[in-house]
């Protein structure tokens, strides 16, 4: 399967990656080579066969609905670029 | 001009009335202090966990159940990708090619007839976070609403006026609310709407062009929004010109819908199954079970109503269009029987002083036992009903106890003959050419009468006794 450098550029810019132009060209052929390889997968006839979502096939683990505080609002706070102590502040989006 | 037909597909968020959120433990309470309510699962911190909440299970499950849905036995999460500051994982955590549930129907009583609308799927995501916009360059991000659950239901096509849409989030909210699983107000967000719309020459099989409108949080908005949104359309085709596949945003204070140009970036989703989260497999017992607790639902309400009370359509709509009002309503025929006199003075007296004090009717401070007594004191003949509607607003809003009220406050009806009869006399005396008259045949001046009595007795006075009365004395 052919990836081209425009699609490189798109699925970067949904990414939000920035890519020079020089390099559409590898990651074209990185990313084709990579799908390529998985291509040898199709040989086999998965036509009687149900996708596997999950590696662990089992009953679903729930949990309860009991509301509690598992960290400080300080310790989230804390991972963020920018915060008044309230919110979390970001370049202005509309 | 052609005759056009709208058709309107409905996209309803309901956020669910969990203790928590979709993936984690943090408290799903409104008007926390901001980014209280988060931990590394909700604000999307590297190697969090989310792990499933049942409750929200059961929530979607049973809703699934109400409106004959066919619920998978197999549902996948999906990551839905997509970069907004209010979404720190960068992805909504949705359900995509396997819903929760699907095919199911919702069917309401529209202008007297029945209809029915198709539920294409039902399925569970988590919700985003709030951006507040500063005025400066600044956007603030509180992320306590960031991962409390969702249940998404997206009807079929079958929608083809605003009266009908209207029609139909009532009847779905009505419905979330008697499985007390989504508290369904609109203003506060917890029941969101966005329409697919498009119009068509009536008759014609294939759907014209649609634009999704959203940004509607009151019935009122979504009549106002798809009513123009509908002529919108009709005045480009009129015109030769094409309606653009968009989606366009309803602005309150002009009324009209409006393009959201610039932000339509193509949507690529590119949802896959979450990794984190195994395929939601529902066992048979939980089902089997959730099934059993459904409650009766509005429609079977509705119908119960009609048949067991003989109540007309117009009082049944109102009385079981909220819950806690069909509760009420059967508790005081319970106390008091005669369900259309209950009935009556419920949607007459009573849902008025419900609406001055913006309460339900399980927030009244008079109990329902409190007004069959009332009802009691009408038939028992010991008030008339003119003063039980006068007295009503009072003790409505005290929650008094009718009897001893009306008892302090000398509100009995003089049902005392020979005090009666003296006033009858006096009013003959003062009035002797209409007592002529009537006696020479003007019968309609029995209300005349029955009036001035009235008015001597502040309407006290026992209508039925006074009658007699008079006809005994002015003869006939």
């Amino acid at each position: 399967m052919r990836i081209s450098k425009e699609e490189v550029a798109k699925i970067a810019h949904l990414a939000r990656l920035e890519i020079g132009e020089a390099d559409l060209g590898r990651f074209a052929g990185q990313l084709t080579d990579i799908l390529d390889y998985m291509d040898i997968l199709n040989e086999v006839d998965t036509s009687q066969t149900e996708p596997l979502y999950s590696p662990v096939e089992h009953e679903t683990p729930y949990r309860e609905d009991e509301a509690r505080s598992e960290c400080s609002k300080e310790e989230v706070m804390r991972n963020a670029p920018r915060s008044d102590g309230e919110y979390f502040l970001v370049p202005k989006v509309v | 001009m052609p005759d056009y037909e709208a058709v309107i597909g409905l996209e309803v968020h309901a956020q669910l009335k969990t203790r928590s959120k979709l993936f984690c433990a943090c408290s799903t309470v409104f008007g926390e202090e901001p980014n209280r309510n988060t931990c590394p699962v909700c604000a999307g911190m590297p190697g969090a966990l989310p792990v499933v909440n049942k409750k929200a299970v059961e929530y979607g499950v049973k809703l699934s159940q109400a409106l004959d849905c066919q619920v998978n036995d197999r549902s996948v999460f999906a990551r839905k990708n997509y970069f907004y500051p209010d979404l720190p994982k960068g992805y909504q955590i949705s359900q995509y090619e396997h819903p929760l549930a699907e095919e199911g129907q919702l069917e309401m009583p529209v202008n007297g007839s029945m209809r029915q609308v198709r539920i294409v799927r039902i399925h569970m995501e988590d919700d985003a976070g709030k951006s507040i916009h500063g005025a400066e360059n600044t956007s603030y991000v509180d992320l306590n609403r960031t991962g409390v659950p969702l249940l998404e239901i997206v009807s079929g096509p079958d929608i083809f006026s605003p009266d009908e849409a209207v029609a139909y989030l009532k009847s779905l909210r009505n419905i979330l609310i008697y499985l007390d699983i989504c508290r369904g107000n609109m203003q506060e967000g917890n029941f969101r709407c966005d329409a697919n719309v498009s119009v068509r020459p009536r008759g014609r099989p294939e759907y014209g062009t649609r634009t999704e409108v959203k940004n509607m949080n009151s019935f009122r908005f979504v009549h106002k929004a798809l009513t123009y949104e509908i002529n919108r359309q009709i005045e480009l085709l009129e015109d030769g010109e094409q309606v653009v596949q968009e989606t366009r945003l309803f602005d309150e204070s002009s009324g009209q819908t409006k393009s959201m140009r610039g932000k339509e970036e193509a949507h690529d989703y590119r949802y896959f199954p979450d990794p984190d989260l195994v395929p939601l497999s529902i066992s048979v017992r939980d089902r089997e079970e959730w099934s059993r607790e459904l409650p009766e639902l509005p429609l079977s309400k509705w119908r119960r109503f009609l048949r067991d009370y003989a109540l007309p359509e117009e009082a049944a709509d109102i009385l079981t269009g909220e819950k806690d009002m069909a509760d009420y309503f059967e508790r005081v025929v319970a106390c008091f029987g005669e369900p259309q006199t209950v009935g009556n003075w419920m949607i007459s007296e009573m849902l008025r002083e419900l609406n001055e004090g913006n309460i339900s009717a399980s927030e009244s401070p008079l109990a329902p036992e409190q007004l069959a007594e009332l009802l009691r004191l009408i038939q028992q003949e010991k008030i008339s009903s003119k003063i039980a509607k006068q007295i009503f607003p009072e003790i409505f809003a005290r929650g008094l106890d009718p009897e001893t009220y009306v008892e302090e406050k000398g509100y009995l009806q003089i049902t005392d003959e020979s005090r009666l009869q003296e006033v009858v006399r006096e009013v003959i005396a003062e009035n002797p050419d209409e007592a002529a008259s009537y006696k020479q045949g003007k019968k309609k001046l029995m209300s005349f009468f029955m009036g001035q009595v009235m008015k001597k007795t502040q309407g006290q006075a026992n209508p039925k006794l006074v009658d007699q009365l008079l006809r005994s004395e002015l003869g006939g």
